[in-house]
């Protein structure tokens, strides 16, 4: 029986990622995919005869140009299409917009607040602050502060000298903002309610948290320290739907000799004498490899693949404990036509851009409540991007896929599971929202997806559905994910290691947990990845 | 108070003029032979108008209309405006008077500069404060406890700067009866067209100039009343190349292009004080309190100050803009942030940011490395700089009283 050099639980993008940077070092790679297709949560799925769905994840940022150069996705396929803006409607028939361009962003901001127009400049500095912090430390393994191995000594003195570059004023900003929510945050800038929404909803995205919960400040700023060709902050559409990230992905991976063996659900992680030398498949089968890889995330891999007397107590108590809470559903919809937004203008760009209905703080708070009582929110709050607008390989002339991103929704019901009248009541609830503001909506839909996390979870693996593999609070992050003293993708059991967004820096189609899982595994072993580029500078 | 959803939706129509056009801009977009358009703050302003060195030569032989209604402009009123301003800003308001104008420059707590500008003290109460940048939020936030409104005026205030020789003859000409009288930095309201005109004897080229600010609608027949007086004294319009040439002659500085104001700084590091980009001389220790007065005092005590701002004359006649300043030819010195061939001086002159000691216990020996590129190749010089004073040029036009009739 052949044995792998790796074997990668999960198709992900992070799991293609690592597995392209292993193969290409030279070592035999199998990844092993539970569903027909890889991808994980970075798919087009084609669910209606010609519409392509980005079914999970549906804008892109955050995946890093050093890994995309890397890997030669652009010669695999991958395109990338920066996007304006987006709007938020408001209930009295209004709706606030931001653009690209600086003047017409603040003449838009001043419909509303000509002090708050002006307050943005001072709001967008700070943050822009704080991402130029991060943005290095992203495609860095987090040091480990209580190792005195001079590599974890080289990396605290590299933050310490990062963190050195701002002014005191800076360092307690900086602090302030890690730990804040991102209703305190907004206030300390805005006084525009309607405009503290809009700009909040990057901080509870994928985040069982309200906007009135410490460390959403922080979820901001990882929406907003990404970038499309070096614009930081911007957000676009991977042509094709976010799947073909992961198909130029698997591309790469092929095209330089590695396997892929999609409608392989694992079982279990085989080890002898503590060390991990395989899988075992559902059906029995046994894969065997030198290393295990699990682009799972910590709880699925821990909790359920890896047998729990091979794991230190500790250890298992803080992944049980690591949050990890589903908080979103998602629909996706194909329309028969473009949606009419009255409350728009005739050719603004809005259309192109993501929408949302959520106008007030406290709206956005209250669809929190209903998640804490273990309801999804009857007043959701909605993401909604059409990318057809912008990609014309999604849709057929005319049609256009709409996605629809939805919080809070919680993995299950006040205590019982989901069903599928559940499930279509939710839907309609955004359908509903929709409809308020886009007349004749419902008549347009040709088909819908409609994903709670129960369906996420079924398919997709991420345990309660949460979209980041472990909500990114302050206490889940760098040195602390996921768990202390594991969070330099190394695990309890020698041999197998963690690639997915469970680990630094997180969540988001960003590659980077899977890189530099590469780069620690070809570090033990001893050899050097073909080309891995550092971090660009952040001059 | 948010607006009511009518005048919101008024508004919505912005997104059809993403570049607004300044209320002068049916003249301008007239005169133009280049069509050669920038932004400026939002607005479409002329870079230039017919031929950038001939409208330099307009400036300092005849008369030159410069749009100026892109500057942000804040209206400060209230009784304790003048109160509200000495605390804002490193100047003596109270030194100000109505009638008067004077250039000024307000910091953050650190000291670091937020903007310069010119401060208009148009009543006992009345104030507007003329700048690059925006600043309402701190503006506002800086008023809590003073009976002072504060209004951005920006769109409604179109201003348009008269600069040059003739620059008098025009506005006698043009009927501003009692426009002889005003003396440099002193302003004074005329009648124009049902309304009124706010004249100041005030301008950013080192000439004898004006500048006039109207209500929009009134923008119109105000440049036409002064192109039709301006014809026989060589009226032209210009644009900012032209005008920036004068103003570095002048010696003026440009806030985020000679210095980054620091609300708009990424980098902790980019920021300076008052004594770091030549405004020492505005600052007023006599002043008990106003925002930055500690830090400063600190930094002058301490001797912590980094930077300072230098005139150069660099021999030959390449400019330099954007060149390394090297101290003894090996040493990084600092940055050229602003440099011509000065026409009126006949010298290659320059505007530098120096690191200390350089530029003030190291006075000598500086050299400014220039890369011209000729037909896609670069000529690299290392050439002598040497400090100097600003103005780089001066002209007894400029504040002759009686202004010269020409």
């Amino acid at each position: 029986m052949k044995k792998y050099d790796v074997v990668m639980i999960g198709g992900g993008h992070n799991g293609l990622v690592a597995a392209c940077y292993l193969q290409r070092a030279g070592l035999d790679v199998l990844v092993l995919e539970k569903n027909d297709w890889v991808g994980g949560a970075a798919t087009s799925r084609e669910l209606t005869p010609g519409f392509l769905y980005s079914n999970c994840s549906y804008v892109c940022s955050l995946f890093r140009p050093e890994i995309m150069r890397d890997l030669e996705l652009p010669k695999h396929g991958l395109q990338v299409i920066a996007y304006e803006g987006g709007a938020v409607f408001t209930r009295d028939g209004d709706y606030i917009a931001s653009y690209r361009d600086h003047d017409s962003h603040r003449r838009e901001f001043a419909r509303y607040s000509k002090r708050d127009a002006e307050a943005y400049d001072r709001y967008a500095r700070d943050v822009t602050r704080q991402c130029r912090f991060i943005q290095p430390l992203l495609m860095r393994t987090a040091p480990d502060p209580f190792s005195f191995k001079p590599r974890d000594i080289s990396e605290l003195l590299y933050l310490g000298k990062k963190f050195g570059e701002f002014s005191p004023h800076d360092m307690a900003q900086t602090l302030r903002f890690w730990t804040m929510s991102i209703s305190d945050f907004l206030d300390e800038y805005f006084e525009t309610d309607v405009i503290k929404a809009y700009l909040a909803l990057s901080g509870i995205i994928g985040t069982a948290l309200g906007p009135m919960s410490p460390g959403t400040a922080y979820v901001l700023l990882h929406h907003y320290m990404g970038e499309v060709d070096g614009s930081v902050g911007a957000w676009g559409y991977a042509r094709g739907g976010m799947g073909a990230v992961t198909q130029a992905l698997a591309s790469s991976f092929k095209a330089s000799g590695g396997t892929i063996r999609t409608g392989a659900d694992i079982a279990k992680v085989m080890t002898r004498s503590g060390r991990a030398t395989g899988v075992i498949l559902a059906d029995g089968e046994e894969v065997r490899g030198n290393l295990v890889v699990s682009n799972a995330d910590v709880k699925r891999t821990f909790l359920k693949l890896v047998e729990e007397d091979a794991l230190p107590e500790t250890f298992v108590h803080r992944v049980k404990h690591f949050k990890m809470r589903g908080s979103s559903g998602k629909l996706n919809i194909a329309l028969d036509s473009l949606p009419e937004f009255p409350a728009l203008p005739k050719g603004s760009s809005c259309i192109r851009g993501d929408l949302h209905f959520t106008d007030s703080m406290e709206r956005m708070e209250r669809a929190y409540d209903d998640w804490k009582a273990g309801r999804y929110s009857a007043d959701p709050f909605v993401d909604m991007v059409i990318p057809t607008t912008l990609d014309p390989t999604m849709a057929p002339p005319g049609k256009h896929f709409m996605s629809c991103f939805v919080q809070y929704c919680p993995p299950q019901l006040t205590g019982r599971d989901w069903t599928d009248a559940d499930r279509d009541a939710f839907a309609d609830t955004v359908v509903s929202q929709i409809a308020d503001y886009s007349p004749g909506f419902r008549d347009r839909i040709l088909h819908m997806e409609v994903r709670t996390p129960r369906e996420i979870e079924a398919e997709v693996g991420l345990t309660e559905g949460n979209i980041f593999q472990g909500e990114l609070t302050f206490d889940q992050l760098l040195f602390n994910r996921p768990v202390p003293g594991y969070a330099q993708y190394r695990t309890p059991v020698p041999g197998l290691y963690l690639c997915g967004s469970s680990t630094h820096p997180g969540g988001g189609v960003m590659g980077a947990p899977g890189r530099n899982a590469a780069a620690e595994i070809l570090r033990d072993l001893k050899m050097k990845p073909a080309e891995m580029s550092p971090a660009h500078d952040v001059i | 108070m948010m607006p009511d959803l009518a005048t919101r939706l008024a508004q919505q129509k912005h997104i059809t003029t993403p570049r607004l056009e300044t209320p002068f801009h049916p003249r301008i977009a007239a005169l133009s032979e280049t069509n050669d358009w920038y932004t400026w703050a939002g607005y479409k302003a002329p870079h230039s108008v017919f031929d950038e060195e001939l409208e330099y030569f307009a400036i300092r032989s005849m008369a030159a209309l410069f749009d100026i209604s892109p500057m942000v402009k804040y209206r400060i009123a209230g009784p304790d405006a003048e109160r509200y301003l000495n605390r804002l800003t490193v100047r003596n308001v109270a030194k100000l008077a109505a009638g008067r104008v004077h250039y000024t420059a307000w910091c953050d707590d650190h000291g670091h500069v937020l903007d310069d500008g010119t401060l208009f003290q148009l009543s006992a109460d009345t104030f507007r404060l003329c700048c690059q940048e925006r600043h309402l939020p701190w503006l506002l936030d800086s008023a809590i406890g003073f009976d002072v409104g504060i209004e951005e005026e920006t769109t409604e205030i179109a201003g348009v700067a008269l600069q040059g020789p003739t620059s008098f003859a025009v506005l006698s000409k043009a009927g501003f009866e009692g426009i002889e009288r005003l003396k440099p930095f002193q302003l004074a309201d005329f009648a124009h067209d049902g309304g009124t005109v706010t004249i100041s004897r005030t301008g950013f080229t080192g000439d004898l100039g004006y500048e006039l600010f109207v209500p929009a609608a009134q923008a119109l027949s105000l440049w036409d009343r002064l192109w039709t007086a301006g014809r026989l004294h060589g009226i032209r319009a210009i644009g900012y190349a032209a005008l920036n040439r004068a103003r570095i002659e002048a010696g003026f500085i440009v806030s985020n292009a000679d210095f980054m104001t620091a609300e708009t700084t990424l980098r902790a590091d980019r920021a300076r004080m008052p004594d770091e980009i030549g405004l020492d001389w505005l600052v007023d220790m006599e002043k008990v309190n106003f925002n930055g007065r500690k830090a400063i005092l600190e930094a002058r005590r301490n001797q912590t100050l980094k930077h300072v701002l230098v005139g150069l004359e660099i021999e030959g006649n390449i400019p330099a803009d954007g060149a390394i300043v090297y101290h003894r030819r090996k040493q990084e010195a600092g940055l050229v942030t602003a440099a011509i061939w000065s026409p009126l001086a006949k010298r290659n002159i320059a505007i530098a940011s120096l690191a200390r000691p350089y530029g003030t216990r190291l006075t000598e020996d500086f050299w400014v490395e220039i890369y011209a590129m000729r037909e896609l190749q670069y000529q690299k010089m290392m050439k002598r700089a040497r400090i100097v004073p600003r103005p780089f040029i001066k002209l007894d036009r400029r504040a002759a009283n009686p202004p010269g009739l020409f």
